[in-house]
């Protein structure tokens, strides 16, 4: 029997830790959503060829909304700082042994990435924007003429785009004070489940741009003011079924590492085992199960097993779980992780 | 070089809280916060449970994982003494050290900054002792150089049974309960 008292009543710190909320677990969901938006642009623009217009949703409207889906992340992290006003001295320094510093200069990386990929093949997927600004189109010409240029883009969107999937896992992963959080295998977890959300928000995109006979009712509104607006083509949707199967293998890699991270825990110190319960019969049991596993893995992986058997028409459902699942995955984390901790042993 | 630390006797401490008002008083520590407290555990069974009383706060790690998470350099260890502080102007508030830290030891200040003991470094570096250990009524706290094999926490450490907090943590805190 251990009997604890304390006289401590620091505020976010008793009588149960809770320092980091929404925002955290938001900016990580989406930091991860663009690394995936990053990487696929980036192996689209090295393996397509020219004026191949299946790519655009890859290489053009994925980083475009990587740029600001970003924004509002950094927004969401932004609001989390206590001491908003020296936020520039995070660029003041590089600290080598702070995941946070490493991020915080990552950043910086990923808006250019972006930018350039989005401006390569930009005149095409968005005609009317071009028409309006030329440079767009010289711009977009100078990249495309230089074949070296184009592929370091490409590896720039895909080694930017690994760095910052993995550090947005890395960063609670170093926290050893927080068992739970303290694995190795956070960074590649958080990568590939950016991945799959990335595939699922690309790959539901092109869903809204389907034939009408197979578009569901409910997007006709949304894709039909969506054109008007940006007088553009109509996107190529060959491309749905491949990243229905990619999303499809990032989600079982993804299943496949939280089952090695649950392993590493149960078989690791007891405070380890003590973080693994909170997911396996505690108090964050039914939202990893229900939420995470359950609506954000296996239901999708099903539903675009169906619909790359060609058994269900191609809809908005999976896309919408994957992201939903994703989202869950950092919540479930940032809370469970800071519930997580040693315990206290005098001798 | 230095190595400073705290030796407490938990023999002696009946946890009066005379340590914490004076650090409360000393650093001028807001009202509803605190940087040092008493924790009391009581472990095992009748008809044998035994009781222990700590003095508790930052154990200025001599492997901080405060100092090696915080992005801007605001969590530094200071020479002399290898204390663990916080540089209120780089601290930028991402509770990144407060999550790192398995004792629980940092607060956000009210300003907005990570706040924590700093074994009165401004007392320290006059050559007296902290607060706390100052004001002590039973003299159960000392504050010293371990790598001074003379000081009297080096003395204590080497003759009586000592134990620090959850060492399994990896950080080598340096604050010692003799038990």
């Amino acid at each position: 029997m251990i009997e604890f008292t304390t006289t401590r009543h620091n505020p976010m710190i008793d009588p149960a830790l809770h320092l980091w909320g929404w925002e955290v677990a938001v900016y990580l969901f989406l930091g991860g959503l663009v690394a995936g938006l990053m990487i696929i642009a980036g192996v689209r623009l090295l393996v397509m060829r020219p004026k191949e217009r299946q790519a655009l949703v890859c290489c053009t409207i994925g980083p475009l909304l990587g740029l600001v889906l970003l924004s509002l992340g950094m927004g969401a992290l932004f609001l989390d700082l206590e001491n908003k006003r020296h936020v520039w001295r995070l660029y003041l320094t590089f600290q080598a042994t702070s995941p946070m510093s490493w991020g915080s200069w990552i950043l910086l990386l990923v808006y250019p990435a972006l930018l350039a990929n989005a401006l390569t093949h930009l005149p095409e997927a968005i005609p009317a924007l071009t028409k309006r600004i030329p440079l767009l189109v010289t711009w977009s010409d100078f990249i495309l003429a230089r074949t070296r240029l184009v592929v370091a883009i490409g590896f720039s969107n895909l080694a930017v785009g690994a760095g910052l999937g993995i550090y947005t896992g890395v960063l609670l992963g170093t926290l050893s004070a927080h068992p739970l959080w303290n694995s190795s295998l956070l960074g590649p977890l958080f990568l590939f489940s950016g991945l799959s959300a990335a595939a699922a928000l690309l790959h539901g995109i092109l869903v809204l741009t389907l034939p009408d006979e197979e578009l569901p009712n409910f997007a006709d509104f949304l894709l039909s003011t969506l054109s008007r607006w940006s007088e553009s083509k109509p996107l190529d949707a060959r491309i749905a079924p491949t990243l229905a199967q990619a999303d499809n293998s990032f989600l079982t890699i993804e299943l496949m590492l939280l089952g090695l991270f649950l392993i590493g825990h149960l078989t690791s110190t007891e405070a380890a085992q003590q973080g693994a319960y909170l997911l396996l019969g505690g108090p964050y049991t039914a939202a990893f199960w229900v939420f995470v596993v359950g609506m954000g893995i296996a239901t999708p992986v099903l539903l675009q097993f169906l619909e790359l058997r060609h058994r269900i028409r191609h809809t908005l459902v999976p896309a919408v779980l994957v992201l939903l699942g994703s989202l869950s995955l950092r919540f479930v984390m940032v809370y469970a992780g800071q519930a997580s901790h040693w315990p206290i042993v005098l001798r | 070089m230095s190595l400073y630390a705290m030796v407490i006797d938990t023999r002696r401490c009946v946890g009066c809280q005379d340590c914490v008002a004076a650090c409360k008083m000393e650093n001028g520590v807001p009202t509803g916060y605190t940087r040092d407290w008493i924790t009391e555990t009581v472990q095992g069974e009748f008809p044998s449970p035994w009781m222990e009383i700590r003095s508790e706060r930052c154990n200025h790690c001599d492997n901080p994982p405060c100092v090696a998470c915080c992005p801007t350099g605001a969590s530094h260890t200071h020479e002399p003494g290898n204390i663990v502080l916080v540089n209120r102007e780089k601290c930028i508030g991402c509770k990144a050290c407060l999550a790192a830290c398995p004792y629980n030891a940092r607060f956000i200040h009210p300003d907005g900054y990570a706040d924590k003991c700093t074994f009165c470094v401004h007392r320290v570096e006059r050559g007296l002792d902290p607060a706390c250990v100052a004001v002590c009524p039973t003299r159960c706290m000392h504050f010293g150089d371990l790598d001074d094999p003379l000081s009297e926490v080096s003395h204590l450490l080497a003759s009586r049974p000592a134990h620090a907090l959850t060492q399994a943590a990896g950080t080598a805190p340096r604050i010692y309960y003799l038990s």
